[in-house]
């Protein structure tokens, strides 16, 4: 394989302009009739709300996080939002957007799932359907599929090799990721597209996927350049030696999610785009060894910061229209544990963020972490349900017809109202 | 059977059940496909060589002695009242470099063996093992252990009982390490007494991790039956399975044996007294043997039968996998006492197991491994040829959860990632340019499953490499 290849010696060749003659992609044909954007981040592994949104007023906290509790003030001190809650101090994107209104903080909210698996929990939030297991698809891709015609979202794009469940189904949703293979030529690419002729899945795959590259190329070369600096003035190295790269795999963090944030953005701003896009992030199951305002999960919060502050940054004035749902499977346990972590546990934070956002609120009925209010004497009892967010957000910013909310895109939960003005009016 | 369908059902055994035809391989195959398969399962399984491979002990050892050392420059330095960041940094720095060299050497030496083995179902069968008992280099602390794992705890019991396979990986460091066990400490342990007497602060508890996830990912699975008190319960009675040599200066003071640096160990003192019940069952307060008769109970149960059985089908036949196949496998486990061979072969006799279905898109792995072994490609240096998996997105060893990789096909089958599964065809077609002929080779590899549309494509490319790159692009080999 040739050492110095990159993204832009892939796809910034002369090949996608011919491609795109006889590419059959549906994703570059989507209706801009409307400017809403919706981003999804997924944060797998349970993201321990409790640290990342502390409630330092809260009488019980200190005491039930021990050496990992975040102080109200001081050196390392959360930053300060209304009532009893703070904000992780790694967060300070998030905390500047909170100020401008753009950032509503979700608490004590959780999906359906009640019990403690993590890959049953990622299921229950990914298809949308109460039971888990109980769907092949994502609730993402139904509400795509539920769209007034005349507002038809044919596609989404999600950010990473292959689609993640919550954009799978009927809709056509793309993957895309960079890459670091050589370029294909035009020719054997025209002879690999007529050889998948009989074969759907690969042809509409095929054709998906030259049509986002196609389209990150033009919108992120720039940006591009800046993020491979970026990464490069982090790590040292070359972003190409990927095996040497463990040591400072944690490090990069911020660099790779930023990257990806701005691709993601490079596909959402254009106006032929797709309007919905997903990525998800992992790491973030800290069973030992947490850390306080510095440590582990700080270190995951800072780039999980710089990557909403890249996809800001790189949306531009497209920002005004979006909206961001950053929300992961389940909370962590409201003690900490023997190895100064926390373990598997179910009341969470979510973080709804974009200048569509009627923000600078926190929007948690707080339950208190008396161990009497605790759910199983040991978690931050939900009181919230996570689908009234995204139920307010896909009718409120999408347009998705209410009707479909109850049964097509999250079944059996008509008795879960759509949460009311999350957008700005 | 025609030898029409013995010629598919060559293929099928080469290319679903082992690592992918090697040309000139499916006559001899096709002679007895299912015997094939079987053949591979007798004898002791084959041991890894390759340079630098070494006992995880050995590794974990150096590790160890190298976080004391930190610990110690870092209490001379809290004494001193500096700063102790430089500290931290020396450790996060050191560790890799111990590490890492040794996880290349891991994955380069199966990478190796994969590509050259000629009893590759048993290969498969491994890297589904190491797989379903995952742990992920995402987490440095098993950057230098994950090989070593597979190696020591799963490649010698592939064809032995399920249990001791069980026992073998819940003991490993490796393992131990990923899911937090060897710190976890009763709470009314000899260990967490002593340290509440001191009252410095710190609590000793238990983490329920790696009990959670032997009961929903190793054993039972999530709908096994269990509740989160037999989480708690289990995880007490694991308590104290933990590794030798760490540093336990308080500990080490009161003369308290601290096993043998790098190797499992049980640490008598931080296990939590008592005797259990679980799922119905009383378990006495035995120490090290209680946690390991819960482990030979949990091999064979029903549900865990019924659990392992459908991934394994799942694994090989097709994501929904056909449920009578489950079912003569869970009572193939259940009647044998979990005695893998046997489940095996209940998967390979059954007749639903050779449908020419094309059921599974393969992994990335799955697909660099058959190219290899297609193409005889030669392999080059360790890190030019270990990047074709990160670059295909399935790096060695790091499925990123304790749950494995994905195994369905709609977790493979993206755009981009078929995008990138062409271009490095390409790239590797290329590179054997004109030195194979993929006309031969075509029906060499694929045999009766070879398309029409394939073997007109291949005639009709314009370069000896051209052709390949379509081979390897093709939807049947994209399959299996």
């Amino acid at each position: 394989m040739n050492q110095n290849y990159s993204r832009r010696s892939f796809i910034g060749t002369s090949l996608f302009a011919g491609a795109s003659t006889f590419m059959a992609s549906r994703l570059a044909l989507a209706n801009a009739s409307t400017d809403s954007r919706f981003v999804f981040v997924m944060l797998r592994g349970a993201l321990d709300g409790l640290s990342a949104v502390p409630p330092v007023g809260d009488p019980e906290y200190s005491s039930l996080r021990g050496q990992i509790a975040l102080a109200k003030s001081g050196e390392g001190a959360a930053l300060p939002l209304e009532g009893p809650f703070g904000l992780h101090p790694a967060l300070k994107f998030l905390h500047a957007s909170y100020a401008a209104k753009e950032l509503a903080v979700l608490h004590a909210i959780a999906s359906p799932y009640r019990e403690r698996s993590h890959f049953d929990a990622q299921n229950v939030l990914e298809s949308g359907d109460p039971r888990p297991h109980g769907s092949t698809s994502g609730w993402i891709n139904r509400a795509l599929t539920a769209l007034p015609a005349g507002k038809a979202r044919e596609a989404g794009v999600a950010l990473g090799a292959n689609v993640p469940l919550a954009m799978r189904g009927p809709a056509e949703v793309a993957s895309w990721s960079p890459t670091k293979i050589a370029a294909l030529d035009e020719a054997t690419l025209a002879r690999i597209t007529d050889l998948y002729a009989r074969d759907p899945l690969l042809s509409q795959r095929l054709a998906d996927a030259l049509a986002s590259d196609a389209i990150a190329n033009e919108a992120q070369t720039a940006a591009d350049a800046e993020s491979q600096d970026t990464a490069m003035a982090m790590t040292g190295t070359k972003p190409d030696s990927v095996v040497e790269r463990d040591a400072k795999e944690k490090r990069n963090y911020n660099a790779r999610y930023a990257e990806t944030a701005r691709a993601a953005a490079g596909f959402l701003k254009r106006d032929d785009g797709p309007r919905v896009a997903m990525f998800d992030t992992t790491g973030w199951d800290t069973h030992a060894n947490e850390g306080g305002a510095q440590g582990q999960l700080a270190l995951r919060l800072r780039g999980l910061d710089a990557a909403m502050a890249a996809l800001k940054e790189t949306l531009g004035p497209v920002w005004r229209h979006t909206v961001v749902l950053v929300a992961t499977e389940f909370g962590r346990t409201a003690a900490i544990n023997g190895t100064r972590g926390t373990d598997h546990g179910t009341g969470a934070a979510a973080f709804l963020l974009g200048g569509a956002v009627a923000g600078g609120r926190v929007l948690a009925d707080w339950p208190g972490l008396a161990r009497a209010s605790l759910l199983d004497s040991r978690d931050l009892k939900p009181t919230r349900d996570l689908r009234t967010v995204m139920k307010g957000v896909l009718r409120d910013h999408l347009d998705v017809p209410a009707a479909a909310l109850d049964g097509q895109v999250f079944p059996d939960s008509a008795g879960v109202r759509p949460m009311n003005d999350l957008i700005r009016g | 059977m025609t030898s029409t369908r013995k010629d598919t059902a060559a293929a099928i055994a080469a290319n679903r059940f082992g690592l992918g035809a090697r040309p000139g391989e499916l006559p001899a195959v096709a002679h007895d496909p299912q015997d094939w398969l079987v053949r591979q399962l007798k004898g002791s399984p084959p041991v890894l060589t390759g340079d630098g491979l070494k006992p995880s002990a050995e590794t974990l050892a150096k590790v160890i002695e190298l976080r004391k050392e930190v610990a110690e420059e870092r209490r001379a330095k809290k004494k001193d009242g500096s700063n102790d960041d430089a500290a931290l940094v020396a450790t996060a720095l050191k560790l890799p470099a111990v590490y890492r060299p040794v996880y290349l050497d891991e994955a380069y030496a199966r990478f190796a063996h994969s590509i050259a083995t000629e009893r590759p179902f048993l290969e498969r069968l491994t890297q589904f093992w190491t797989n379903h008992f995952a742990v992920s280099i995402d987490k440095v602390v098993v950057l230098g252990l994950a090989g070593a794992m597979e190696r020591e705890a799963i490649r010698p019991r592939v064809t032995g009982h399920f249990t001791d396979l069980l026992l073998a990986v819940e003991k490993h460091p490796a393992m131990l390490l990923y899911l937090d066990n060897q710190a976890s400490i009763g709470p009314n342990s000899k260990a967490a007494r002593f340290v509440g007497r001191r009252g410095n602060g710190r609590k000793a508890g238990i983490n329920e991790n790696l009990a959670r996830e032997i009961l929903e990912l190793h054993t039972l699975g999530v709908d096994g039956g269990y509740t989160q008190s037999d989480v708690s319960t289990f995880a007490q009675a694991i308590s104290g399975w933990s590794i030798g040599g760490q540093d336990n200066r308080k500990l080490a003071r009161l003369g308290i044996d601290n096993g043998t640096p790098g190797e499992f160990h049980f640490r008598e003192v931080f296990h939590e007294p008592g005797t259990r019940r679980l799922l119905g069952k009383t378990y006495s307060d035995d120490g090290l043997r209680q946690g390991e008769a819960i482990l030979r109970d949990l091999a064979l149960r029903r549900e865990t039968a019924r659990h392992v059985s459908t991934k394994l089908a799942r694994h090989f036949i097709a994501d929904d996998p056909p449920p009578a196949v489950v079912e003569r496998m869970t009572h193939a486990w259940l009647e044998s006492k979990a005695h893998l061979p046997t489940v095996y072969r209940a998967l390979i006799e059954s007749p639903e197991a050779w449908e020419h279905t094309f059921g599974k898109f393969k992994t990335p792995a799955d697909y660099i491994h058959s190219s290899y072994r297609a193409l005889g490609i030669p392999l080059r240096d360790q890190r030019r040829s270990l990047q074709a998996f990160e670059a295909l997105g399935q790096r060695n060893f790091m499925p990123g959860s304790p749950a494995g990789w994905p195994d369905t096909s709609p977790d493979w089958d993206g755009s981009s990632g078929l995008l990138k599964r062409v271009a490095w065809a390409d790239v590797v077609a290329q590179r054997m340019g004109d030195a194979r002929n993929a006309r031969d080779l075509a029906p060499q590899l694929l045999g009766a499953t070879l398309s029409d549309e394939t073997a007109k494509a291949i005639g009709r490319a314009e370069s000896g490499s051209q052709a390949l790159t379509l081979l390897l692009a093709s939807p049947e080999f994209m399959r299996r």
